[in-house]
C-alpha cells in the first residue's frame, strides 16, 4: 500500500481483521505472511550456521513429528521374540495353512444381484488370486452356502457387497471354521482405471507383502490376508500382492516386479486396488447375529483419539 | 330401497365422495369396510344396505356384517365374526353359513377377498424366515471424515518405496535364492562408501549367499511369518547342499559385524578408469547401526 513505507513492522495492537476495506485488508495481509515468511527464513538460516558452526558436536537434527511418530503406544503390540504369540499362532486356525496342510481355495461372491463395477471387481480379484472362482449368488442365504462350501473344500469365501454399482464391503471368511472379518471397501480402482498399466495378471501364485501390522489383532488379520495364497509363491511370476495398513487402512495393490540390478527395483502395477478399513472381526464363520465378535469398531471409543490405532 | 339409489346417484355419479379416488381408467374405495377397492354400485359399502367384508388384523381374519336392520345404529351397524379355523376350507364353509341367503355377488366377493388374504399373509410369514435386507445408514461426516483419513493416510504410507524396499530386502535376504544372478553383497544404501578401501577377499561368493540366508533381520514394521517362512524353505534347500562352513557362520548371527564396502556392476564403467581391478568379492557383513540409520530415515 501506498502509505507505509516497506519495512516497518506491525504495532502490536493490529489485526488485519480489522480493516474494513477488502482490497487494503488483503494486502495487509499478504504483508504480514511476507514479514513471517522473512522471519522464518532467517531464523533458519541461523540455525544452520549455528549447526554448520559446531560440526560434529551440533545437536542431532530433530525428528519432524509425524502422526506414526506420535501414535499411542498400544499395549497388545507385538513383540517379535514373544513365544506366546508364537504358540497362539502355531495353534490357531490358520496353523493348518502354515503348516503346508492345505492349499487356499477361494470362492468370491456378491450379494444379491450384482451389477456394473462389481461384477468387474470380482473377476479381476479372481484373476490376482490363484485358485479362486467366482459364483453368481442367486438370492442363497450365505449359512447354507458355508456348509457347500465347506464340503468342497474351500478354504476362504469372500463376499463383496455393493452399494450402487459398486463395491462397498467385504466379508472374508476363513472356512473350516475360522474367523470372519468384515471390512469396508472404498477407492476402488478396476484394471482399467489404472495408469500406466502392465498387461494382465499371470497365472503365477505371487509374493504376499504385509506391512505395519503390529498389534494381536494386525496379526490375525495379517495372517487371514497371507493364508488367501498359496505357500510357495512362484518367483518366476515376479508378482507380488500387497496388502500394507497405515492408520488402520489396509491398502491393496497388486504389481509386477523387475531387478534393475541389485539396488534398483521396478514394479509395475497391475491388477485392482483397493483400501479396506477393518469393520469387525468374529470367531467363527459368518453369523451376524450369534456369532461371537473378537473385535467391532466402536467409533466413538476408537475413533476419539487422533492418535491411536488398532491394526 | 330407493334411497339407496339416491345416495349412489349422489355419492357415485355426480357429487363429492369423500372415499373415492379417481383415475385415468378407474375409480377405487377407499373405504376401510370396502369388499372390493373399485368403486361400483353394487360393492360401495355406503350404498348397499345388506354388506359383508373381509378384514384382518394382525393375521386373523373377521368377517363384518352390514343389515338393513341396524342402519339407524351407526355403533352397531357392523357384525363381526371371528373365523376361528386356521384351516381354509373351513373357513370357507364358515363365510357359507355366515352369509347363507345373502347375494351371490357378496358371498363370492367375500371368499375371494379372504383367499387373497391368506395369501399374502403366508408370503408374509415366509420372508420373515428368509434373509433380510437390514439398510444401514450412512453419516455424510462420518464419511467424508473417513475418506480425508484415508487421503492422508495414502500420502504417508509412500506405497511404491514401501514395496520397493521390502522387494529389495528379500532380496537380500536370498528368498529368491539363484534366480537372479546379481552377485549378492550387501550394499550400503549410501553410495559414497565406494571409493572407500574394500577388502578383497577372496571368499567365494557361495558363502556370501549362505552368510546372508543365516542372518535373520527382524523388520519391526513387517508381518513376520510369511518373509520368515520362505527363508527358511530356502535355508532348508541352501543347507543341504552347502558346507559345514555355513553352520558354523549360521550361529555367528547376534553378533555385531561390520559391513564392508561394496561395488556393483555398474558403477566402474562410468568412472572411466579401468584401473579398478575385477569385481572386488567382499565378504557381507552387517553393521547394526547404518540398518537402524536407514530405518530411522524411512520412517
Amino acid at each position: 500500500p501506498k502509505h507505509t513505507p516497506p519495512g516497518t513492522t506491525f504495532p502490536p495492537t493490529f489485526s488485519v481483521s480489522e480493516i474494513k476495506n477488502k482490497q487494503r485488508r488483503h494486502q495487509m495481509f499478504m504483508k504480514l505472511k511476507q514479514e513471517k515468511r522473512k522471519q522464518k527464513m532467517q531464523l533458519k538460516k541461523k540455525r544452520r550456521k549455528e549447526r554448520e558452526a559446531l560440526g560434529d558436536k551440533a545437536p542431532p537434527k530433530e525428528v519432524p513429528k509425524t502422526i506414526e511418530n506420535q501414535r499411542v503406544f498400544d499395549e497388545t503390540t507385538v513383540d517379535p521374540e514373544d513365544e506366546e504369540i508364537a504358540f497362539d499362532e502355531g495353534t490357531d486356525e490358520f496353523s493348518a495353512y502354515f503348516n503346508g496342510l492345505t492349499n487356499p481355495k477361494v470362492l468370491i461372491t456378491t450379494s444379491d444381484r450384482p451389477r456394473g463395477r462389481v461384477v468387474k471387481f470380482c473377476e479381476q480379484l479372481a484373476t490376482v488370486i490363484p485358485n479362486a472362482h467366482v459364483y453368481y449368488r442367486r438370492g442363497l442365504a450365505l449359512k447354507r452356502i458355508i456348509p457347500q462350501c465347506i464340503a468342497r473344500d474351500f478354504t476362504y469365501l469372500i463376499v463383496i457387497n455393493q452399494d450402487r454399482q459398486t463395491p462397498n464391503g467385504l466379508v472374508l471368511c476363513h472356512l473350516p471354521d475360522g474367523p470372519t472379518a468384515h471390512f469396508k471397501v472404498s477407492s476402488v480402482r478396476l484394471q482399467k482405471e489404472l495408469k500406466r498399466r502392465g498387461k494382465a495378471p499371470t497365472e503365477h501364485s505371487p509374493e504376499v507383502i504385509l506391512n505395519n501390522f503390529s498389534t494381536r489383532l494386525g496379526h490375525t488379520i495379517g495372517r487371514l490376508f497371507a493364508a488367501l495364497f498359496p505357500q510357495n509363491p512362484q518367483f518366476v511370476g515376479r508378482q507380488v500382492a500387497t496388502f500394507h495398513n497405515q492408520r488402520d487402512f489396509i491398502f491393496f495393490r497388486f504389481h509386477r516386479y523387475i531387478f534393475k540390478n541389485e539396488k534398483k527395483v521396478g514394479i509395475q502395477e497391475l491388477g485392482p486396488r483397493f483400501t479396506l478399513k477393518l469393520r469387525s472381526l468374529q470367531k467363527g464363520t459368518f453369523d451376524s447375529k450369534y456369532g461371537e465378535f473378537e473385535w467391532v469398531l466402536k467409533r466413538h471409543e476408537m475413533d476419539a483419539c487422533r492418535r491411536k490405532f488398532q491394526l | 330401497i330407493c334411497f339407496l339409489q339416491v345416495i349412489w346417484d349422489i355419492i357415485g355419479n355426480k357429487q363429492f365422495c369423500s372415499f373415492k379416488v379417481k383415475t385415468k381408467s378407474q375409480n377405487f374405495c377407499r373405504n376401510e369396510y370396502s369388499i372390493t377397492g373399485v368403486c361400483n354400485r353394487s360393492s360401495c359399502p355406503l350404498a348397499n344396505s345388506q354388506y359383508a367384508t373381509i378384514r384382518e388384523e394382525k393375521g386373523q381374519c373377521f368377517l363384518y356384517m352390514k343389515e338393513i336392520e341396524r342402519a339407524a345404529f351407526p355403533a352397531r351397524m357392523w357384525e363381526k365374526v371371528r373365523k376361528l379355523s386356521k384351516n381354509y376350507e373351513k373357513a370357507l364353509e364358515q363365510i357359507d353359513e355366515n352369509l347363507i341367503y345373502w347375494p351371490r355377488f357378496l358371498r363370492h366377493k367375500c371368499k375371494q377377498r379372504f383367499t387373497k388374504i391368506t395369501q399374502y399373509l403366508i408370503r408374509m410369514r415366509k420372508l420373515v424366515l428368509k434373509r433380510q435386507r437390514k439398510l444401514v445408514p450412512l453419516s455424510r461426516k462420518v464419511e467424508s471424515r473417513e475418506k480425508r483419513k484415508e487421503e492422508k493416510a495414502l500420502i504417508a504410507a509412500q506405497l511404491d518405496n514401501a514395496i520397493e524396499k521390502e522387494l529389495l530386502e528379500r532380496l537380500k535376504q536370498g528368498t529368491y535364492g539363484d534366480i537372479y544372478n546379481f552377485p549378492v553383497y550387501a550394499f550400503d544404501k549410501a553410495l559414497e562408501q565406494q571409493d572407500a578401501e574394500s577388502e578383497s577377499d577372496a571368499e567365494e561368493e557361495e558363502e556370501e549367499d549362505d552368510e546372508d540366508v543365516g542372518q535373520r533381520e527382524f523388520v519391526a514394521e513387517d508381518e513376520v511369518e510369511e518373509s520368515d517362512l520362505s527363508d527358511f524353505e530356502d535355508m532348508n534347500k541352501l543347507k543341504t547342499s552347502s558346507d559345514e562352513e555355513e553352520q558354523d557362520e549360521s550361529s555367528e548371527e547376534e553378533e555385531e559385524e561390520e559391513v564392508q564396502a561394496s561395488r556393483s556392476k555398474g558403477k566402474s564403467p562410468a568412472n572411466g578408469s579401468l584401473v579398478r581391478k575385477k569385481r572386488a568379492y567382499v565378504e557381507i557383513e552387517y553393521e547394526q547401526e547404518t540398518e537402524s540409520a536407514s530405518r530411522r530415515r524411512t520412517t
